[in-house]
């Protein structure tokens, strides 16, 4: 990866009284593959067009190669943007569509043609160049989308949520198809969605973003198995949150029951959230658990049963391959390496809304 | 079943168009190819070629085209601003601002040209308020310029509304993407803006070209009764000459440009998008 492409400095957004973003600061590195990942209204669209060019910041300053680009226009940018719904110029065909910005910047018609045949080659719809936008399915419009905007040689390509108006096998397909373009065109990907499959399939980093404010940064296994907060623990994947106290450092106590963890440095008798995966929940034999429940409901998933289990007041979310018929009285364990501990949202700001409790 | 009986509802209006709209336009028809005696004649069709009344349909057409590109001119900014392109309009905004731009249509057409007559005339509102400052008064009442004012004041409206309608159709990061692939704000306009909201164009074309042409009222007004256009002829023919047959042939003459007109903007418009306001 290695140097910083995009710094965004205290970056600060309001329409009227509804503020979007509040002293956001971040850096995207070069060739990375970075998601903004968060519910609607979180901010993250709005920091896609802060980038992008299509709003200016009420403060702060978006830096791009060392150079301050906080109120150039898009069209001067070196960033270029596929957008949701593909936005393609529906009067005009395939080809001219990925021709656009090379004509504009006066390539010759070689040139344009030449990256024509590669863009579509790289997205493979290489016979479609005299085919009108309109008669293309939404995948197919979506790849036009995003060659249109790889044959200017963009440093960086910015995606909003260009895969939400496609159905789940298309959407699975395309990630794929995203990753390889990426890895063959050796740039980087700011990618926007609140779809947090997407994000743990794609990214390098990810951004997890709530209210304006950003919750977590961190590589996909870090977010999902260390969330630093109930919020981000609730939005991605399932998980149990519980309220829970830190009696010392690899103990803590949940449903009046105390449990051996992993971590420290939370303090001693401090309320924190716990966090266990629904996979990580262990059923055994009654007697060796930790607590004892009681099986309450299941739905059969494919890969696994999602249990629901009623212990100590709690009703718990657990995945298993094997199945436990309602009403079976279990015992429930975790490893102390998968018990998650967080701190409590410290100010109102903070507070994660949207958690489930 | 159901809809075997909601044909009848139309009814009433093909009633009413068979009264006021087919019998009227075949009565024309017959006095446009008839004389004074009822027999078949052409003369009346060809009587455009004299040159008063070439005259007029010349100059009709001419301050019509004028009027019309006016129209454009004025109303594609203000399209702009009014649609969602307008890069500040708030959902709500917009509406409020197409509701103050419509409200004087709301006024009768007739009043609002009088009223313009009243302003502009020699000894008029104007040219007294320009007296009081020692200013030069103004000379437009009775010339084409009146006429074309005129024309663009009452039809601007007709060209401003299908516009809207057409820029609010096409997609905003339509427009994004444009700026976003290297575009500046008037390519932007010409290769995108132009070419997705030509729909709205030629309806507002269309519908400001042949209410211009076909005018009398305003030439009238404006015009005072020197500078005739051929809707003024046509009228003249009818109430002051009661030469109905030679008001009818001209009339299907005139009926024929505005044909034209209406053919020529349905091959651009092929799907008459913005019609509706």
């Amino acid at each position: 990866m290695g140097n910083k492409l995009i710094t965004l400095e205290n970056i600060s957004k309001s329409y009227g009284s509804n503020t979007v973003l509040d002293e956001l600061n971040l850096y995207i590195n070069e060739n990375e593959f970075l998601t903004l990942l968060g519910p609607s209204g979180c901010g993250k669209t709005t920091t896609l067009r802060i980038i992008g060019g299509f709003e200016t910041p009420d403060t702060g300053k978006v830096i791009f190669d060392g150079k301050d680009i906080t109120s150039l226009a898009p069209n001067k940018r070196q960033v270029n943007t596929v957008f949701q719904k593909y936005a393609l110029f529906t009067h005009m065909t395939i080809a001219e569509n990925i021709a656009f910005g090379l004509k504009i910047k006066k390539k010759s018609k070689a040139y344009i043609d030449d990256k024509i045949k590669y863009a579509l080659k790289l997205v493979n719809l290489e016979d479609f160049a005299n085919r009108m936008p309109d008669s293309l399915s939404g995948g197919q419009q979506q790849r036009i989308a995003i060659a249109r905007a790889i044959v200017n040689e963009p440093k960086v390509l910015l995606l909003d949520e260009p895969l939400g108006a496609l159905d789940l096998k298309l959407r699975q397909d395309m990630q794929y198809e995203l990753i390889r373009l990426k890895n063959e065109l050796g740039i980087t990907f700011i990618y926007v969605t609140h779809d947090q499959e997407e994000a743990l399939t794609m990214s390098d980093t990810i951004v997890v973003m709530n209210q304006g404010y950003i919750q977590q940064i961190g590589t996909p296994e870090n977010i999902y198995n260390e969330p630093e907060n109930a919020f981000v623990a609730d939005f991605i994947g399932d998980s149990n949150i519980i309220s829970g106290t830190m009696i010392h450092d690899e103990l803590v106590e949940i449903l009046n029951v105390k449990w051996a963890c992993v971590d420290k440095g939370f303090g001693i008798n401090k309320p924190v959230d716990v966090v266990i995966r629904p996979e990580d929940v262990e059923l055994v034999k009654e007697d060796e658990g930790t607590i004892k429940g009681i099986v309450t409901n299941i739905i059969f998933k494919g890969v696994h049963y999602e249990m629901e289990v009623m212990a100590n007041g709690f009703e718990w979310l657990v995945h298993s391959t094997s199945l436990f018929p309602v009403g079976t009285k279990v015992g429930i364990k975790v490893d102390p390496f998968n018990i998650q501990i967080m701190n409590k949202p410290e100010s109102e700001d903070e507070e994660a809304i949207g958690v489930e409790e | 079943m159901k809809n075997k009986y909601i044909k009848f509802l139309s009814a009433p209006y093909i009633i009413w168009a068979l009264i006021f709209i087919i019998v009227p336009l075949l009565m024309v028809f017959y006095y446009g190819f008839t004389d004074k005696s009822g027999a078949f004649t052409i003369s009346n069709i060809t009587a455009i070629a004299t040159h008063e009344h070439s005259k007029a349909l010349w100059l009709a057409l001419y301050l019509s085209l004028i009027s019309t590109a006016i129209c454009i001119l004025l109303a594609y900014p203000l399209a702009m601003i009014l649609s969602h392109i307008g890069e500040n309009a708030g959902a709500n905004k917009d509406k409020y601002m197409v509701f103050i731009f419509i409200l004087p249509m709301w006024m009768n057409f007739l009043l609002r040209t009088i009223a313009w007559q009243t302003l502009l005339e020699n000894d008029g509102v104007i040219n007294s308020f320009l007296n009081l400052l020692h200013l030069p008064a103004l000379r437009i009442i009775n010339t084409p310029a009146a006429i074309v004012f005129g024309m663009v004041y009452n039809f601007l409206p007709f060209m401003v509304l299908p516009l809207v309608n057409a820029l609010n159709k096409i997609d905003i990061n339509v427009i994004n993407a444009a700026r976003d692939l290297g575009a500046n704000s008037v390519q932007t306009f010409l290769r995108i803006i132009l070419p997705l909201s030509l729909p709205g164009l030629i309806s507002g074309i269309t519908m400001v070209f042949i209410p211009s042409l076909t005018t009398f009222i305003v030439s009238d007004l404006l015009g005072g009764s020197k500078i005739l256009l051929i809707g003024n002829v046509i009228e003249q023919e009818f109430t002051q000459y009661s030469n109905w047959n030679l008001g009818s042939g001209l009339s299907i003459v005139l009926m024929i440009f505005i044909i034209v007109s209406i053919v020529l903007s349905t091959i651009f418009d092929k799907d008459m998008e913005g019609t509706a306001i």
